[in-house]
């Protein structure tokens, strides 16, 4: 049987119960056969052109960049995907492999609900049936996306175990799977997980960096900073991909630096060495945060997509390799970034990519006007309008 | 047979117990689980003591994690307790050299997730447990692919390393678990989480046949295992036969912990 490389460097793996072995053995398989497929490329492409509407536009901001007023600003434009995010490359991919594979019964979990509804629309695009795990602390901060989904035909199983956020979703999408393995496919929505979902993962959101480095070059050249947020990771990976040759373009990943580093309410793994440090959560062994017994430890961000202990392998590489730095910001930070990109560009950022607008905003100012910074804006915010006007009123972000 | 246990250790003590199994008990050895630190830490020492006292002939005791992806909602609710208990892996080695002090001397296997004992750190949680009296581990989340350092420290400290097949595992799988496994092969009845089902596997003959033909070797057969009649249809097939969710759900429904998990254990024997 064909395989691909199952770790990154030390990171990544497999550590998962033996019922799933052989299921991610069949999934490697498939998925490598369907790459060397050139029908499932055609059709994928076919899909991600006529129904996602790519290529997602290239953006200036223009207004960002007077009022920063330093290096100049570019935007990818993954909120304009269907479905909102970035998430929909990874979830059509992968549905169109569960069908392949004849498997009719989907099951994912979503934290912010936009791999939830990702993964619904793949599904009723294509006739599968979708069951999606969400946290039911998630499912109460954003709750449009939980109508969204059902709206598009999927069944979602709320989840009261642990913090009810998204690890506790992913536990109870592996505890289904693990049972119903036959018939059904686990649609995972990050670059994280066993082995081969990061790879997998990565992949299909490859695109995003493949489109924004040609955009790039045809309107300026390559970029010297890339600014992406990291839950999980998808969109970071997904962007930094095609960059990683060009060694001149510096790639930082964005963690949630939440209420802040030393209070501990936060999911910045690789902020806090007192937290996170290499362990295994849900089959990968990566960074994770998680208390002197090993115990995972409860995160908190303003933004659900980012609420997570574990960050994706490859990530953890990168930053060992040094070929990319991750830093955070906290949820007074995004807010403030979410509220000056409404106003100045009239874009309504999801909060996730809020955090990476955060950091273009440290940074421009002090940066030279031919410094060009391109951030992934991984999704729209229409999502996050219940939690930002709660926030408001509670006198958190301001003006920046 | 059971002043002699008192001297062994790991692989050689639960060697022991299953030459019991053939020459003396003629039975399958029962295994009961159960969750140390719940419903608190005297607690379990005591359903575990019982556990003993009624006959269990080797048990596997849970250390408790945060997110136990392979249990289901009694497991899951009982290592949650555990650590809001605040239990931790060294107080679960303190509980095992514990029960040893308390002159029980059937095999304790422990059984956890990989990253509270990785935290722990490997090396030293092997050394550790072997110490405290412990005699092997099984760890649902560590396949035998991952599961190199812990294999090569429990060979060292003469612990059983017990993996798990799944009625889906390949031929080829099935047989590298025999032959890495000391003790006992782990079946998993059932696919899914632990817990109980009404019923036993229809394919589990079949299943427990391919494990026997993959290689020399004791097997067990648990998830999804609650009752008498059950446990001794599965234990036509294996070795031993391992119950947890429906002991801990006993130990649950009475005041008297201990006397529970006794009467419990006994109703297997």
């Amino acid at each position: 049987m064909d395989t691909l490389p199952n770790k990154f460097g030390a990171y990544g793996g497999a550590f998962v119960p033996e019922t799933l072995v052989p299921a991610l053995n069949e999934l490697e398989a498939a998925y490598i056969a369907a790459i060397e497929d050139d029908s499932f490329q055609h059709q994928l492409f076919g899909l991600l052109h006529s129904y996602v509407g790519r290529p997602t536009p290239l953006t200036h901001a223009k207004r960002l960049t007077e009022h920063l007023g330093g290096a100049q600003i570019y935007l990818k434009r993954e909120d304009l995907a269907h479905s909102g995010a970035h998430k929909i490359n990874n979830a059509l991919g992968q549905a169109l492999l569960a069908k392949r594979m004849g498997k009719q019964r989907i099951i994912a979990e979503t934290g912010a609900g936009q791999h939830g509804v990702a993964t619904a629309t793949a599904c009723a695009l294509l006739g599968l049936d979708c069951v999606v795990y969400m946290g039911t602390v998630d499912m109460a901060r954003q709750e449009p996306n939980v109508f969204r989904m059902r709206l598009l035909g999927a069944e979602v199983r709320g989840v009261d175990s642990g913090s009810a956020t998204l690890k506790d979703a992913i536990n109870e999408a592996i505890r289904d799977w693990v049972a119903t393995v036959d018939e059904s496919y686990y649609l995972l929505g990050s670059a994280l997980g066993p082995h081969p979902y990061p790879t997998m993962v990565r992949d299909f959101q490859a695109i995003i960096g493949v489109e924004a480095r040609e955009q790039m070059l045809g309107v300026h050249g390559l970029p010297d900073t890339v600014i992406a947020c990291v839950g999980g990771g998808s969109n970071a990976i997904g962007i930094f991909h095609e960059f990683l040759a060009d060694e001149n373009v510096e790639l930082i990943g964005v963690e949630a630096g939440g209420m802040g580093i030393v209070d501990g309410k936060h999911a910045a793994r690789f902020a806090d060495p007192e937290v996170g440090r290499p362990g295994v959560l849900h089959g990968c062994y990566t960074y994770v945060m998680q208390n002197v017994d090993g115990q995972i430890a409860l995160t908190h961000s303003v933004s659900a997509g980012l609420d997570y202990a574990a960050i994706g392998p490859e990530h953890t590489f990168l930053r060992e390799l040094e070929r990319a730095q991750y830093t955070y910001a906290t949820d007074d930070e995004a807010l403030a970034a979410f509220q000056l990109l409404c106003e100045l560009e009239g874009i309504i950022p999801a909060l996730e990519s809020s955090h990476a607008i955060a950091e273009a905003v440290k940074r421009a100012p002090s940066l030279p006007k031919d410094h060009v910074i391109l951030i992934n804006l991984s999704g729209r915010g229409d999502k996050d309008l219940d939690t930002v006007i709660k926030q408001l009123e509670n006198g958190a972000g301001g003006e920046a | 047979m059971k002043n002699s246990m008192d001297k062994m250790n790991g692989v050689e003590r639960i060697e022991a117990a299953f030459a019991n199994e053939d020459s003396v008990i003629k039975r399958p050895l029962f295994m009961p689980y159960f969750t140390l630190g719940y419903p608190d830490y005297d607690e379990s020492l005591a359903v575990v003591e019982a556990c003993a006292a009624a006959g269990a002939d080797m048990m596997e005791l849970g250390i408790p994690f945060s997110d136990p992806l392979a249990d289901g909602p009694t497991i899951q609710h009982s290592t949650q307790v555990a650590l809001e208990n605040g239990m931790t892996v060294e107080k679960c080695l303190t509980a095992v050299a514990a029960l040893r002090a308390r002159n029980i001397h059937i095999p304790f296997l422990l059984m956890g997730y990989i990253n509270p004992i990785m935290a722990y750190g490997i090396k030293r949680f092997v050394a550790d447990a072997a110490k405290a009296g412990a005699d092997g581990f099984i760890i649902p989340d560590l396949p035998m692919d991952e599961a190199a350092e812990l294999i090569f420290h429990c060979r060292r400290h003469n612990m059983a390393t017990i993996f798990l097949v799944a009625p889906n595992s390949p031929p080829e799988r099935i047989k590298i678990a025999v032959k890495l496994s000391s003790g006992f092969t782990y079946l998993v009845s059932v696919m899914g989480v632990t817990g109980a089902r009404r019923n036993v596997a229809s394919d589990l003959a079949d299943f427990a046949a391919r494990v026997h033909a993959a290689g020399e070797g004791r097997s067990a057969v648990g998830f999804g295992i609650s009752t008498p009649e059950q446990a001794a249809q599965v234990g036509q097939l294996a070795d031993g036969v391992i119950v947890g969710s429906a002991l801990i759900k006993a130990v649950d429904a009475a005041d008297d912990k201990a006397a529970a998990a006794y009467n419990f254990v006994a109703q297997f024997r």
